[in-house]
């Protein structure tokens, strides 16, 4: 295989027709950064800005990230909502400096070039000059200087954009597996209880293949296996979309299970600790299918998660090839009676950079990501549970093969040529 | 020295003297955690206690989406349990450097107190970076002579964190 080249055009061939091979250069190389903004990020993909919920009212707006580009969300006076690069189009200053908040008016303010809610130029400072002199070209047309905008589109309070203004529509862009996960969880208005926010240093995709590898969760997650939460053994399937990138895991509980529901009954599984304060993992059932845990990621950067009752979205962003801020946004219903509002609370114990289930990823991608320096375009990882050759949905969680999926839709998306079979 | 101005020196001294007692709980507070002696951590604590880690980015916001929600001694308990024995992380030494202690008033049977914190970690090459920045908000009881945290909030300005969490703040 001819390996990325930190100096030259990019050009990795991938080095099995099954993905069972995924080269480590695809972590490290710098050049690749730059090519997956202009492929990804800035390409044919839906990406998360934010939700209804956090801009509730016209002027209401807040700032995210797609890839490395600084983008606003904002409602526009008619309710409707906009997305344009937080650059301004004279000097390329970030025009919203606040993370989020409410403004009729954005104004940059290095020369107070001065925008509405959606991007459009309103006016500049002394277009016309002082005193005769100075000023703008008779030709300058204020029309031609707006912020760039996105095409944007909502589903279920969530609100994703693309630079593509040709993409097809969000929902046949999600595939109905995420569509169908959406309506499960987001099928009530939901209220937002906060963030959580942490800068790992490893290649945003390491995370991306973490939500796909069922295979770790008992392994790595000790609290999974040694109070009895989780099992790789237990009932679960994973399914694909839009060419593998889109993937969701789901694990069931369901009382005819012959293990028992896998948190109602956790001593069933003779755990190896005994918490004291068992309401941590103490789960109330919401979905007739006996749903226990979902993690739905959508391609590129987008988490809708519920893990016992714990409910968030989360969002990477990547910052360089080195490293990405993953942001947990966790939220329930906002009709929630008192008694679960507290119960995902003492849940989200479990979840966001200190949670019982989760502190152990970012330790794992980042001694991954530390150890695989310096070999660039040589090593590659071995990715065969679960099998070689075809790439489809699996009734099991003993398998690797959805990170083999999204590897094949991630060189399909960049162009990579793949070898012969 | 007239009776108003000696009153003001002996409410002077009960503060002075109670400050140093709540300096005292702090500097204890972290010298346990920086020795990595865990297991001592809920005996700060009184028995019936929370320890909320907020950041301040929810706070500012008025979202009660706590990082971490210890509503009883025995979650703190647990959360001992779980990182001795079961939890892996970064391998680190930790400092922290708590200052600015001050009493600021009394509710019902609780001292309440704010200070700054700053927790420094330094991983097994020997790089040190600042992990975490902000202010603790106390509840505290005086127990016999001792004095606990009924509540300890801490508001985290370093929002964004290295890393991941492990250790208590």
């Amino acid at each position: 295989m001819s390996a990325v080249l930190k100096s030259g055009i990019p050009e990795l061939v991938w080095p099995r027709a099954d993905f069972t091979q995924v080269p480590f250069a695809v972590h490290v190389d710098p050049g690749l950064f730059d090519l997956e903004q202009d492929r990804i990020f800035r390409g044919r993909t839906w990406n998360y800005v934010g939700l209804e919920a956090e801009i509730p009212n016209p002027g209401d707006f807040v700032t995210n990230y797609i890839g490395a580009t600084s983008v606003v969300l904002s409602r526009g006076e008619d309710g409707a909502l906009h997305v344009f690069v937080n650059r301004c189009a004279h000097r390329g200053a970030a025009v919203v400096r606040r993370k989020r908040g409410h403004a009729d008016t954005h104004t940059c303010i290095y020369h107070q070039w001065s925008y509405d809610v959606a991007g459009n130029l309103l006016g500049v400072p002394y277009r016309r000059g002082i005193n005769g002199n100075g000023g703008y070209p008779k030709d300058f047309r204020p029309e031609e200087h707006s912020l760039e905008k996105l095409r944007v589109e909502s589903y279920r309070g969530v609100v994703f954009a693309t630079f593509a203004h040709d993409m097809e529509p969000l929902t046949d862009y999600m595939g109905e597996p995420v569509r169908q996960r959406f309506d499960a969880l987001c099928s009530r208005p939901i209220k937002v209880v906060g963030y959580q926010r942490q800068l790992i240093k490893g290649n945003w995709k390491l995370y991306v293949e973490n939500l796909k590898d069922c295979y770790h969760g008992a392994l790595l997650h000790g609290f999974n296996s040694k109070f009895g939460m989780f099992r790789t053994s237990q009932r679960g399937s994973t399914v694909m979309a839009q060419n593998g990138l889109h993937c969701v895991l789901t694990t069931y509980g369901t009382k005819d299970e012959k293990v028992g529901n896998t948190y109602a009954k956790i001593d069933t599984f003779k755990p190896q600790f005994q918490l004291e304060a068992p309401e941590v993992v103490a789960f109330f059932e919401e979905h007739a299918d006996g749903m226990v845990s979902t993690v739905l990621s959508m391609f590129p950067t987008f988490v809708l998660a519920q893990i016992s009752n714990h409910l968030g979205f989360r969002h990477i962003i990547p910052k360089s090839v080195d490293e990405f801020e993953l942001v947990w946004i966790n939220f329930e219903y906002a009709d929630e009676s008192a008694e679960h509002s507290q119960s995902r609370r003492v849940q989200g114990n479990l979840l966001g950079p200190g949670g019982y289930l989760s502190m152990e990823d970012a330790e794992a991608l980042e001694i991954a990501h530390a150890a695989i320096q310096g070999d660039l375009g040589r090593g590659h990882a071995f990715v065969e549970m679960g099998g070689r050759g075809d790439c489809g949905d699996q009734e099991h969680l003993v398998t690797e093969v959805p990170i083999r999926a999204f590897w094949k839709g991630y060189c399909d998306l960049m162009g990579f040529a793949v070898a012969a079979a | 020295m007239n009776t108003a101005s000696n009153t003001a020196a002996a409410t002077s001294l009960v503060s002075a003297e109670l400050e140093r007692r709540v300096v005292d709980l702090n500097f204890r507070y972290a010298r346990c955690l920086d020795e990595a002696r865990l297991s001592e951590w809920p005996d700060f604590f009184s028995d019936e206690c929370r320890y909320l880690l907020h950041s301040r980015e929810n706070l500012d916001q008025g979202l009660e989406g706590y990082w971490l929600y210890f509503e009883n001694k025995r979650m703190l308990r647990d959360r001992v349990v779980s990182l001795l024995e079961v939890n892996i992380y970064h391998i680190h030494y930790e400092r922290r450097f708590v200052s600015n202690v001050m009493v600021t008033g009394r509710d019902g049977d609780c001292w309440l107190a704010r200070s700054n914190y700053m927790m420094m970690n330094t991983d097994n090459e020997g790089h040190s970076r600042i992990f975490s920045v902000g202010e603790y908000r106390d509840r505290i009881v005086d127990e016999g002579g001792v004095l606990r945290l009924r509540e300890r909030l801490v508001v985290v300005d370093t929002f964004t964190v290295e890393s991941h969490i492990s250790m208590p703040i």
